[in-house]
C-alpha cells in the first residue's frame, strides 16, 4: 500500500537534526534568502534566540505595547526580512510563523484615529480612578491601532492629475483631462446651457449622488447627475436665491423672492414658511436637521426641520447678511459681514462665539474645509486668505487675487475652488489635513459666463460650477474622499437603505443647544461644576471629606509599641511633613523676589521715593 | 500629463440579486464621521430612556399559601425548583417553568421558621414552632404512601432557623444556642452559646465550609468555626441583625441586614468597621441574598419593597414593589443569577427580574450586539447628569416616599446637631465618627 507523503513530513526530522537546530524549516517563498541567511553565520540565529526569550512574551505597560504594536516608520513591503526581526516563533510542531508577532502598523495612521490628547497629563486622583482611566487609555490605544489596521481593507485610492516634468497642471484644460481618462468619468464632465433662466446656484446632495440647481428667474430643478434622470422641473415664478437639499435627496428648500419653500423631489411645494422671509444664503446642519438661514433683515434662523420650529433666530446686527457657510466640523455657521469681519455663531446663544477680522474691504466669500480646520476668505480688497480655526484664528497664508473671488468651495481632500469672474481656479494643499498652497493653481478652467455658485461633489472628482449660463460640472481629478462609509452616506444606496438610515438619523438627530466651538467638549471633565459641587459639599458637611486624616501609628510587635517610640514616629511624619512644606514655599519665593527687584544698578538715594 | 479619476466599478457596491446581503463598505476615518461624542451622547440618552420603558421586572406571582410566607430555599440541582414555608405549617415546593406548586406538605405546627436543601437535592429539613427537625424526601411519596418525613429530631427549645453544610452531611440549627447536627444522629455534636439570647439565623460559608456566622437578638454577629468548640468573636451593633449572608466569591466577606434600615457589609477580618453601610430603605431590613456572582445582593424589607444593591455601592440600584406586596420577609437570588424571588406576608411569592430591563429568551447575534453597545455607551456617559437623572429615577409608593423625605430631613437635623456640638466645644474634645464607625459597638474575641 502506497500512502502518499504529508506535504509536512517531506523532510525527515532526523537529517533535520543531523544538520543542526538551527535551520528552519522552508517556505516557498523564502527560497533564496533563509538557506543563506542560516548556512552563512550559524552564530546569529542563536543570538536572536536569546534575544526572543528575553523579550516579555506579553508587553505590561503601555508603553512597550506602543512599541510592539507600531512600528516607527511607514510600513515598507520592500523588506520581508525586517519585519520579522521579533524572531519567528517556534510552535510545538516545530514549524515556524513567518510573520509573528501582531502585525506593524505605520504610525502616521494610527495618529488619524488616535483620540487621545497625549499632551494633557491625567489629573491627580484617587487609585482606583486613576487606574480606571489608564486602562480606558490602554482601550482608546488600542482600538486606534485597530482601526488603522482595517485602512489596509479599504477599496479605492485618489485620484491624481501631475504634469510630466515641469509641466503646470493649471494649463492642463478640461478637454485634455476628458481625453485621458476612461469613458465613465468622461461622462461626468457636462455643460448645461441654460442662458434663459440666469445665474444659477446648486447643491449636491450628501451621497454626491444627486444635484439641485435654481436659477435666478426661477428654473428649479434636481436630477441623479451620474444617471443624468430628472427627477423635477418646475418653475417657481419668483427669483430664486439660494438653493439646498435637507437630509435627503427627497426634500429640497428653496429661497425664493420673499419666503422660504420647500418642495419634495417630484416638484410639489411642501411647506412655505413665511416666518423665514427674503432669505438670501442656505445651510443645512446635517445632524442636527437644522436649516440655517441668512436673510436681508440681517437675522440668522436656524429651523429645525424634523419638527418644524424655529430654533433661534438671531439678529446678527451687521445688516444684510448675504455670506455664510457652515463648519462641517462643528456645525457653527459662519456669516461674513460687509465690515470685513466674519463672525461664528450657534443656535445657543444670543451673540457670536467669536469674529474675526479678516480684511479691510467687505466679506465676499467664506469657506470652510472639512476637518475644521482651515477657513477660506475672500473680501472686496481682492485679497483670498486662510485662517487657522483652531483656537488662534490667525492668517496662515494669504494672496492677493486681480479681480478677487466671489466664491470659494472647499473639497474633500482640502481642495480650494475660487469662482472669480468666469474663471474658476483651484488650489491643492499637501495633503488632507494641510491648507491649501495659493502660489499656483492646481486647476483653472474658463466659463461661458460669471459664477454664481460652487460646490465639490462629495465622493466624485467633480466640482459643480453655477453660472449666467447654466451649469457645469468640471473634473478635477483627487478632489474627492475615495473611501464612503457606508452607513453615513452611501451614493449607492438602495430605497430601504435610505429610508432605514432616515430613522437612525432621526433617532440620534443632535440637540441645536450642544452646538460649539469644540464638539468633543461633551466627553471631557467638568472641571468647573465638579470644583464648585466641592466646595458646596465643603460648606454643607462642615468639614472636607476628602482630607488625608492626621497620622496615626500602628501599633506593633511587644515592646516596641510604647508610648515613647509612638510619639518618635508621629514625630517623624509630622517633621517630614513640615519639611515639605518649608520645601515647596522656599521653591516659590526666590521667584517673587527676583521680580520684586529692580534689575542691575546700584541702589540710589533717590530709591526711596519709588512708590 | 499623467491623470486618474476616482472612477468606482458600481457592481462593487451594489448587491448581486436580491436576495443577497446589501453592501456596507467601511470607512472609519474621523472626517467622515463627524460629531462623534455629541451622537454618542445622544445615542447613550436614548438607550437610558429605552432601559426605563422597557424596565418591567415583575414576572410571575405563585399563589397557593394559605399564610404569610416565612421561608424560602433553592434547590441546589435544578433551577425550576423552589421550596417555600408558611406561616401555618405548610411546606410547598414549586416548578418556575410552570409557575406552579408541584408538592405540599403539612410540615409543622406552627410556623415553618427555617428551610434548607441537602447540597445533593434530594432532600431537605425543616424547623418548626413544634420544636421539631424533619427531613423530608425531596420527591415526595410514592403512589399509596403516606407523606412522612424521613426523620424527625425532636429538640428541647423552638429552633428559629436551619442552614445545611455545602458539602458534608453536617447542618446547623439555632434557637437557644447554635447547634451542629450530624444527619445520622439524633443528637448535635456540638452547641455553641456566646450570651443568652435567641439566636435568630444560622448560615454556612459557601467557601470556606467549615465558617459559620450567626446573629442573635442581643445585637450581635457571632461568628464560628465548626471544627472548634467555641465561638471565633462576635461584632455588636446599634441594634439587632435579622440575618447575614455570605458572599458566594469572596470567602471573608458577608451582609449583614439589620433592624436600623441598614444592611451592613463587614469583612471577617476586621470586624470594626464595616465595609459598606448600604442605605435606602426606610423600614427594619429582614432578609439579603447575594447573586451567584457575588457583586450584587438583593435586600427584602418590612416597608413592602425589595432594594438591589451592587457590593460596593452604598445606594441601592434597584428598588421592586407592586401595589399588593406586603412586608417582604424573605428574600432569594436564583443560582442562575437572573431571577429574584420574594416572599411576601399576604402569602405570595413573587418571581421578578433580576436585571429589570433585561430581555428574557434567546436573542439574535444581532440584538446581542445592540444591546452590549447600548451598555457601553450608557457606562460612558452615566456622569452627565441629563442621563443621570433619567437613569436613576424609580416610582416609588407614596408612604416610601414620604417616609424618605421624612428620614431626610432627621438625619439632616442629626448631623447639623453633631457639627454644632463640634464647633461649640473645646476643639478636639469632641470627635467626628465617621457614619460607618457609628453603628459598631463593639468587637469581641
Amino acid at each position: 500500500m502506497e500512502t502518499v507523503p504529508k506535504p509536512g513530513s517531506r523532510v525527515p526530522p532526523k537529517k533535520d537534526k543531523l544538520q543542526g537546530k538551527k535551520k528552519k524549516p522552508r517556505r516557498y517563498w523564502e527560497e533564496e534568502t533563509t538557506p543563506t541567511a542560516a548556512e552563512a553565520s550559524p552564530g546569529p540565529p542563536r543570538k536572536r534566540k536569546r534575544n526572543r526569550e528575553l523579550r516579555p512574551q506579553k508587553p505590561k505597560n503601555t508603553h512597550s505595547t506602543k512599541k510592539s504594536r507600531i512600528s516607527k516608520k511607514p510600513q515598507v513591503p520592500k523588506k520581508p526580512r525586517e519585519r520579522r526581526t521579533p524572531g519567528p516563533q517556534r510552535s510545538l510542531s516545530g514549524a515556524q510563523d513567518p510573520f509573528a508577532g501582531p502585525a506593524p502598523v505605520p504610525v502616521e495612521v494610527v495618529q488619524k484615529f488616535c483620540r487621545l490628547d497625549k499632551s494633557k497629563k491625567l489629573p491627580r486622583s484617587e487609585t482606583k480612578i486613576r487606574s480606571r482611566l489608564e486602562a480606558a487609555e490602554v482601550q482608546e490605544e488600542e482600538i486606534s491601532v485597530k482601526a488603522a489596521r482595517s485602512e489596509l481593507l479599504l477599496a479605492e485610492e485618489p485620484g491624481f492629475l501631475e504634469g510630466e516634468d515641469g509641466e503646470d497642471t493649471a494649463k492642463i484644460c478640461q478637454a485634455d483631462i476628458v481625453e485621458a481618462v476612461d469613458i465613465a468619468s468622461a461622462a461626468k464632465h457636462f455643460d448645461l446651457n441654460l442662458r434663459q433662466f440666469g445665474p444659477y446656484r446648486l447643491n449636491y446632495s450628501r451621497t454626491g449622488r444627486h444635484l439641485a440647481f435654481g436659477g435666478r428667474r426661477g428654473h428649479v430643478a434636481s436630477l441623479d447627475w451620474v444617471t443624468k434622470k430628472l427627477m423635477c422641473e418646475i418653475n417657481v415664478m419668483e427669483a430664486v436665491r439660494d438653493i439646498r437639499f435637507l437630509h435627503s435627496e427627497a426634500l429640497l428648500a428653496v429661497a425664493q423672492n420673499r419666503w422660504l419653500h420647500i418642495y419634495d423631489n417630484q416638484g410639489i411645494e411642501l411647506h412655505c414658511i413665511r416666518r423665514c422671509d427674503r432669505i438670501t444664503r442656505l445651510e443645512f446642519l446635517p445632524f442636527h436637521f437644522l436649516l440655517a438661514t441668512a436673510s436681508e433683515t440681517g437675522f440668522l434662523t436656524y429651523l429645525d426641520v424634523s419638527v418644524g420650529k424655529i430654533v433661534a433666530a438671531l439678529n446678527a446686527r451687521a445688516g444684510r447678511l448675504d455670506v455664510m457657510t457652515q463648519n462641517p466640523y462643528n456645525a457653527v455657521i459662519q456669516l461674513g459681514h460687509s465690515n470685513g469681519t466674519v463672525s461664528l455663531w450657534s443656535p445657543a446663544m444670543k451673540e457670536p462665539l467669536a469674529k474675526i477680522l479678516c480684511h479691510r474691504g467687505g466679506v465676499r466669500a467664506v469657506a470652510v474645509d472639512s476637518t475644521g480646520t482651515h477657513m477660506a476668505t475672500s473680501g472686496l480688497d481682492h485679497q483670498l486668505k486662510i485662517f487657522d480655526l483652531r483656537g488662534t484664528f490667525q492668517p496662515l497664508s494669504a494672496r492677493t487675487l486681480p479681480q478677487g473671488a466671489g466664491h470659494l468651495a472647499f473639497s474633500q481632500r482640502g481642495l480650494l475652488a475660487a469662482g472669480t469672474g468666469d474663471v474658476v481656479n483651484i488650489w491643492a494643499g499637501q495633503g488632507k489635513a494641510s491648507p491649501p498652497s495659493l502660489e499656483q493653481p492646481y486647476l483653472t478652467h474658463r466659463l461661458s459666463g460669471h459664477v454664481h455658485g460652487l460646490q465639490f461633489c462629495p465622493f466624485e472628482d467633480v466640482l459643480g460650477v453655477g453660472h449666467s449660463g447654466g451649469i457645469t460640472s468640471m473634473l478635477v481629478p483627487g478632489a474627492a474622499e475615495p473611501n464612503f462609509d457606508g452607513l453615513e452616506s452611501n451614493p449607492y444606496r438602495s430605497r430601504k437603505q435610505r429610508q432605514e438610515w432616515e430613522v437612525k438619523a432621526l433617532l440620534e438627530k443632535v440637540p441645536a443647544e450642544l452646538i460649539c466651538l469644540d464638539p468633543r467638549a461633551l466627553a471631557e471633565v467638568d472641571v468647573i461644576s465638579l470644583e464648585q459641587e466641592k466646595k458646596e459639599r465643603l460648606e454643607r458637611l462642615g468639614y472636607d471629606p476628602d482630607t488625608k486624616p492626621p497620622f496615626q501609628p500602628k501599633p506593633k510587635q511587644k515592646g516596641r509599641s510604647s508610648t515613647a517610640s509612638l510619639v518618635k514616629r508621629k514625630r517623624k511624619v509630622m517633621d517630614e511633613e513640615h519639611r515639605d512644606k518649608v520645601r515647596q514655599s522656599l521653591e516659590q519665593q526666590p521667584q517673587k523676589q527676583e521680580k520684586a527687584k529692580p534689575v542691575g544698578a546700584r541702589p540710589s538715594a533717590l530709591d526711596r521715593f519709588v512708590r | 500629463m499623467k491623470v486618474k479619476m476616482l472612477s468606482r466599478n458600481p457592481d462593487s457596491y451594489v448587491r448581486e440579486t436580491k436576495l443577497d446581503l446589501q453592501r456596507v463598505p467601511r470607512n472609519y476615518d474621523p472626517t467622515l464621521h463627524p460629531f462623534e461624542v455629541p451622537r454618542e451622547y445622544v445615542r447613550a440618552l436614548n438607550a437610558t430612556k429605552l432601559e426605563r420603558v422597557f424596565a418591567k421586572p415583575f414576572l410571575a406571582s405563585l399563589d397557593g399559601h394559605r399564610d404569610g410566607v416565612s421561608c424560602l430555599a433553592k434547590h441546589p440541582k435544578s433551577l425550576a425548583t423552589v421550596l417555600s414555608g408558611a406561616c401555618d405549617g405548610e411546606v410547598r415546593i414549586w416548578n418556575l417553568t410552570k409557575r406552579k406548586c408541584i408538592h405540599m406538605i403539612q410540615a409543622h405546627e406552627g410556623f415553618v421558621r427555617g428551610i434548607c436543601t441537602r447540597f445533593c437535592g434530594t432532600s431537605f429539613f425543616t424547623v418548626g414552632d413544634d420544636k421539631t427537625v424533619k427531613q423530608w424526601k425531596m420527591d415526595g411519596p410514592s403512589f399509596g404512601e403516606e407523606e412522612e418525613p424521613l426523620h424527625t429530631i425532636l429538640g428541647k427549645t423552638v429552633y428559629t432557623g436551619i442552614d445545611h453544610h455545602w458539602k458534608e452531611a453536617v447542618f446547623a440549627t439555632c434557637g437557644q444556642q447554635v447547634d451542629i447536627w450530624d444527619e445520622q444522629r439524633s443528637s448535635p455534636i456540638c452547641s455553641m452559646t456566646w450570651g443568652f439570647d435567641s439566636i435568630s439565623s444560622v448560615k454556612f460559608n459557601p467557601v470556606e465550609t467549615f465558617l459559620l456566622g450567626s446573629c442573635a437578638s442581643d445585637r450581635n454577629i457571632v461568628l464560628y468555626d465548626m471544627r472548634q468548640a467555641t465561638p471565633l468573636k462576635k461584632v455588636i451593633l446599634d441594634m439587632r441583625t435579622n440575618t447575614i449572608c455570605w458572599n458566594p466569591m469572596e470567602a471573608f466577606i458577608f451582609t449583614a441586614a439589620n433592624e436600623d434600615y441598614n444592611l451592613y457589609t463587614f469583612d471577617m477580618r476586621a470586624l470594626d468597621t464595616p465595609v459598606m453601610v448600604h442605605m435606602d430603605h426606610v423600614s427594619a431590613v429582614l432578609d439579603v441574598d447575594y447573586s451567584p456572582t457575588g457583586k450584587d445582593f438583593v435586600s427584602a424589607s418590612f416597608d413592602k419593597s425589595i432594594r438591589i444593591f451592587p457590593v460596593d455601592k452604598s445606594r441601592s440600584r434597584e428598588v421592586y414593589h407592586t401595589k399588593r406586596m406586603q412586608h417582604v420577609i424573605c428574600v432569594k437570588w436564583t443560582s442562575d443569577s437572573k431571577y429574584i424571588m420574594c416572599g411576601s406576608d399576604e402569602m405570595n411569592i413573587r418571581l421578578w427580574k433580576a436585571n429589570a430591563s433585561e430581555k428574557l429568551g434567546v436573542l439574535t447575534s444581532r440584538e446581542k450586539a445592540a444591546t452590549d453597545y447600548n451598555q457601553r455607551l450608557k457606562e460612558k456617559f452615566q456622569h452627565h447628569p441629563h442621563i443621570k437623572r433619567i437613569s436613576r429615577h424609580r416610582h416609588l409608593p407614596k408612604s416610601i416616599y414620604s417616609q424618605i423625605q421624612e428620614q431626610r430631613v432627621m438625619k439632616e437635623a442629626r448631623r447639623r446637631k453633631e457639627l454644632n456640638r463640634i464647633k461649640h466645644s473645646k476643639p478636639g474634645s469632641v470627635q467626628r465618627v465617621s457614619e460607618k464607625k457609628k453603628r459598631v459597638v463593639a468587637v469581641v474575641k
